[in-house]
């Protein structure tokens, strides 16, 4: 069985016809989790897993497939680290409303994908569990946080994986791996079980080589749940419904500011070709501005760390997680539990949200750029009273080296300049491929909607795939 | 504002973490960085700006205050440290040269 050939339609025909079975397409995964080691795309893999009985291929697409977990989601009975010492023992006693939800449609869970320590970074680089690699490059990094996610599915160890997107985490990685990627609108997917990090941005999505795919997850794990009051009520659509149509009057906004200069011309070239096609399909190209696209970068990084700081708390060695040895009172048991615990770059944000929301800093640092993003809805708000999607690339870059960025945190934080005002704002996003760079390296294509307007930014998405058929590409490095 | 060596061994107290010299060294300048970079957003004019903390498309939510069967005692204890008799144990809370 070869992932990178199939999709969750062929599968489940395959399925339906017994030319396969869901044990055969189970240890299909585990081979190639074997075969591709080197990658180190899993934290936690259960060998033992099998999947569901009884299964029902006409009702349930996902019926018997394979489906990878971010290690942040929790999974009943299979061990749940956020990639944290921490919490490196951690097992859940109940499924995040996703997984439920996966179960039920009677995919098979099996394993946990490499990440980020809780969702922060942006190259899989600060896991409890070592580095995840880049399959096109593997002295590359994979983006994160959704690094294992994203390497899992595009070396064909998985056909979708479930990741998390609080500044980026799945389309960045998605970029950078050859794949798409898609964050749903905030409040479209329930975060129930899902380890916070940022809770007024974190939203759970999916990431698939090819559109459909995520779209028939997203079908499954979308709407609303009495245990996240946060997820809107609004009716969920058949998100493959968008799929397969023209773009034919689509109204396509390209901010200025995501073509300018700071962006490598390799990257601005791929995307506009991805442009130059949506005109040529009779779509509308309106260049438009979106002038706070520059303070984007320290408006999120206060806010998500201060969220972070304060849902961070709970790690105190009490009722769960790594408790430290040798500690005299309680306070030194939350001083050494959470210093030897935490990773260096939780702290960093840790620390900065503490500054951020002291006193005397929490109206000039958390408040302002509380009033800042406002001023970024409203830029999108604008845009979005005369156009249906809002184009670009997804990094700036392509996938960076090993090491390069990892002492530099400013550095770092700039990665995700492009991705982190869809969070903000709690909009619809997705990567698609656009194709490749100077060196050879998967370039990201990004797409932004209204908010639960997830069809146009889907519909856009399939027409790249289907216009450029980036999909057929194998990566690179796992020739090696 | 320019944060000190003292600032960062406070914010670090705040956390509930703790550094050895070398690290606060290695946190003041980075945190520095950090809060330049915050800096920029000083120059921006939010007068009458609210401010957004959350993207919700719902207001309060309420439900019937019903009770249902959740965990069991020993699931809840199944991720604790250090448990005894069904409690979680936690060391002693004052320090010993407090009790002499």
């Amino acid at each position: 069985m070869d992932y990178l050939t199939e999709n969750i339609d062929s599968l489940n025909q395959k399925l339906a016809a017994g030319t396969v079975s869901a044990d055969e397409l189970l240890q299909a995964s585990l081979d190639q989790i074997d075969e591709h080691k080197n990658l180190n795309a899993w934290i936690t893999v259960d060998k033992d897993a099998k999947p569901q009985t009884d299964l029902d291929f006409k009702a349930n697409k996902l019926a018997g497939i394979p489906i990878a977990v971010k290690d942040n989601i929790v999974t009943k009975g299979l061990r749940t680290t956020a990639a944290s010492h921490i919490l490196d023992n951690f097992m859940p006693v109940y499924d995040a409303t996703v997984v439920q939800r996966l179960r039920k449609a009677q995919a098979t869970i099996f394993g946990k994908t490499n990440m980020d320590e809780f969702a922060m970074g942006s190259s899989t680089e600060h896991s409890y569990f070592g580095l995840t690699r880049n399959p096109w490059e593997l002295n590359h990094v994979p983006g994160g946080s959704s690094g294992g996610s994203a390497a899992a599915v595009a070396s064909g160890q998985v056909v979708a994986a479930l990741g998390s997107d609080t500044g980026g985490s799945i389309r960045q990685p998605a970029a950078f791996n050859g794949i798409f990627g898609i964050k749903p609108t905030y409040g479209r997917v329930s975060r129930w079980g899902l380890i916070a990090f940022g809770s007024s941005l974190d939203q759970i999505g999916v990431l698939s080589k090819r559109v459909r795919d995520s779209a028939e997850v997203l079908n499954v794990i979308a709407g609303p749940d009495d245990h996240d009051a946060t997820v809107s009520e609004r009716p969920v659509p058949d998100f493959t419904a968008a799929l397969g149509k023209d773009v034919k009057g689509l109204r396509v906004a390209v901010p200025k500011e995501y073509m300018s200069d700071a962006v490598d011309a390799d990257v601005r070239q791929a995307v506009q070709k991805q442009i130059d096609a949506l005109k040529a399909a009779g779509a509308i190209i309106n260049e438009v501005t979106l002038p706070y696209t520059k303070y984007v970068v320290p408006t999120y990084y206060l806010i998500a760390s201060s969220e972070a700081s304060s849902n961070l708390q709970r790690y105190d060695g009490i009722r769960y997680g790594f408790r430290a040895k040798d500690t005299k009172n309680l306070m030194d048991v939350y001083l050494k539990s959470r210093s030897e615990g935490f990773g260096e770059e939780v702290k960093r944000r840790i620390m900065l949200g503490s500054f951020a929301l002291s006193a005397g800093y929490y109206d000039a640092y958390f408040m302002q750029a509380s009033r800042v993003r406002t001023l970024i809805c409203r830029d999108f708000d604008n845009i979005f009273k005369n156009n249906d999607v809002i184009v670009g690339p997804t990094t700036t870059t392509p996938a960076f080296k090993i090491g390069e960025e990892i002492q530099d945190p400013v550095k770092m934080y700039n990665n995700d300049i492009l991705t982190i005002s869809a969070n903000l704002a709690g909009l619809p996003a997705a990567s698609i491929p656009a194709g490749l760079s100077d060196e050879g390296l998967p370039v990201g294509f990004q797409i932004m909607g209204q908010r639960f307007d997830e069809a146009h930014v889907l519909q856009t998405a399939d027409f790249i795939e289907r216009s450029n058929k980036f999909y057929q590409q194998k990566p690179a490095g796992l020739e090696d | 504002m320019k944060l000190t060596r003292e600032d960062i061994a406070h914010i670090a107290t705040l956390s509930r973490l703790s550094f050895d010299d070398k690290e606060l060294d290695k946190f003041t300048k980075q945190m520095g960085e950090i809060i330049d970079m915050a800096n920029q957003l000083q120059a921006v004019d939010t007068k009458g700006v609210p401010a957004t903390t959350q993207v919700v498309d719902r207001d309060t939510v309420f439900r019937e205050d019903q009770p249902e069967k959740w965990q069991s005692r020993s699931e809840m204890l199944q991720n604790v440290p250090d448990s005894s008799n069904g409690f979680i144990k936690v060391p002693v809370i004052i320090d010993k040269d407090d009790n002499d």
